[in-house]
């Protein structure tokens, strides 16, 4: 079973690589660009045939090692 | 006094630091963050360097280590524990210090000295510096921005747990002295009981005027105290 988690910086932290990366897609002429976040996107895959138990395998692992609770949030998608 | 210091793969510190506690007196030992087993150390230190790589973020992978459930048993006995650098993200990851440490405001790898204030003169690391001493010191770091949320940032400036805050070369703490973006200016932080110090600036570069200064040989000879 496959998973995708994608990590991203908590909406009050500073994003300064979002903000380096929006300002050059901007001087590129991307005009009504309003904002980019940058995050980190994880692909998981679980030898499990239960959804909830991976599902549950997968939060743990977030929260254990891929994701520091202090400053990003996530977001887990079957796929 | 028995030191050990912790090595993973990517630590670049670990021989100034073990040269530095040597050159103070501390009976050191290397500690390859594989072992399961601490000797019996009055203080343990986690250097500065890249630890993998810096994979994941900053400390991540190494704050896993096998090691490093017998340093937070040791911490959790009193023993004194000091992260320099990636040291300090390494102990940030683990929870023994509170908060993290973002990347730079600027984006940019700073490595230059820069002053620091003691804040905190009244714990073992610190009673040979006087209060509010300004120190000169390296900083070298990509993710030396200190973040914390606002309840913890509370507790630290009511309980006195800021070690260090960046200030210019008369003292004053301002954004222009700020050299990352940290908290408050936050250079180095204690836990609650004080016997874990976790900062960004490199006191063990500043311990032989032949190659810089000696405003590092404090934090040393104070643990020694």
């Amino acid at each position: 079973m496959k998973f995708s988690v994608t990590v991203i910086l908590k909406k009050d932290v500073l994003d300064p690589q979002g903000k380096v990366v929006q300002n050059t897609l901007m001087n590129l002429g991307m005009d009504n660009l309003k904002s980019i976040r940058q995050g980190k996107f994880f692909e998981i895959e679980i030898d499990e045939k239960n959804q909830d138990i991976a599902q549950q395998k997968v939060d743990e692992m977030c929260k254990k090692l891929l994701v520091n609770l202090i400053i990003e949030e996530y977001k887990i998608s079957r796929i | 006094m028995k030191s050990s210091v912790i090595v993973f793969p990517g630590s670049n510190c670990d021989r100034d630091i073990a040269d530095a506690l040597v050159k103070m007196q501390f009976k050191n030992q290397m500690v390859w963050h594989k072992e399961t087993n601490l000797p019996k150390s009055d203080l343990i230190v986690i250097p500065g360097g890249f630890s993998y790589g810096d994979y994941l973020r900053s400390g991540a992978i190494a704050g896993k280590s096998l090691i490093i459930d017998e340093v937070i048993r040791a911490a959790n006995a009193g023993c004194l524990v000091l992260g320099i650098c990636n040291g300090f993200q390494i102990l940030t990851e683990t929870g023994l210090l509170q908060g993290t440490l973002l990347r730079n405001k600027h984006l940019k790898f700073i490595n230059k000295d820069i002053n620091i204030k003691v804040m905190n003169n009244k714990t073992k690391f610190t009673s040979k510096y006087k209060i509010n001493q300004i120190l000169k010191i390296n900083i070298a770091h990509n993710e030396g921005n200190y973040f914390t949320n606002s309840k913890h940032l509370a507790e630290i400036k009511k309980e006195n747990l800021i070690a260090f805050q960046y200030c210019d070369e008369k003292g004053n703490i301002n954004n222009d002295s700020n050299p990352n973006g940290s908290m408050e200016n936050i250079a180095g932080i204690f836990n609650s009981k004080k016997n874990i110090l976790g900062m960004m600036p490199h006191p063990e570069r500043m311990v032989d005027k032949l190659i810089s200064n000696t405003d590092g040989v404090n934090l040393f000879s104070s643990l020694l105290n």
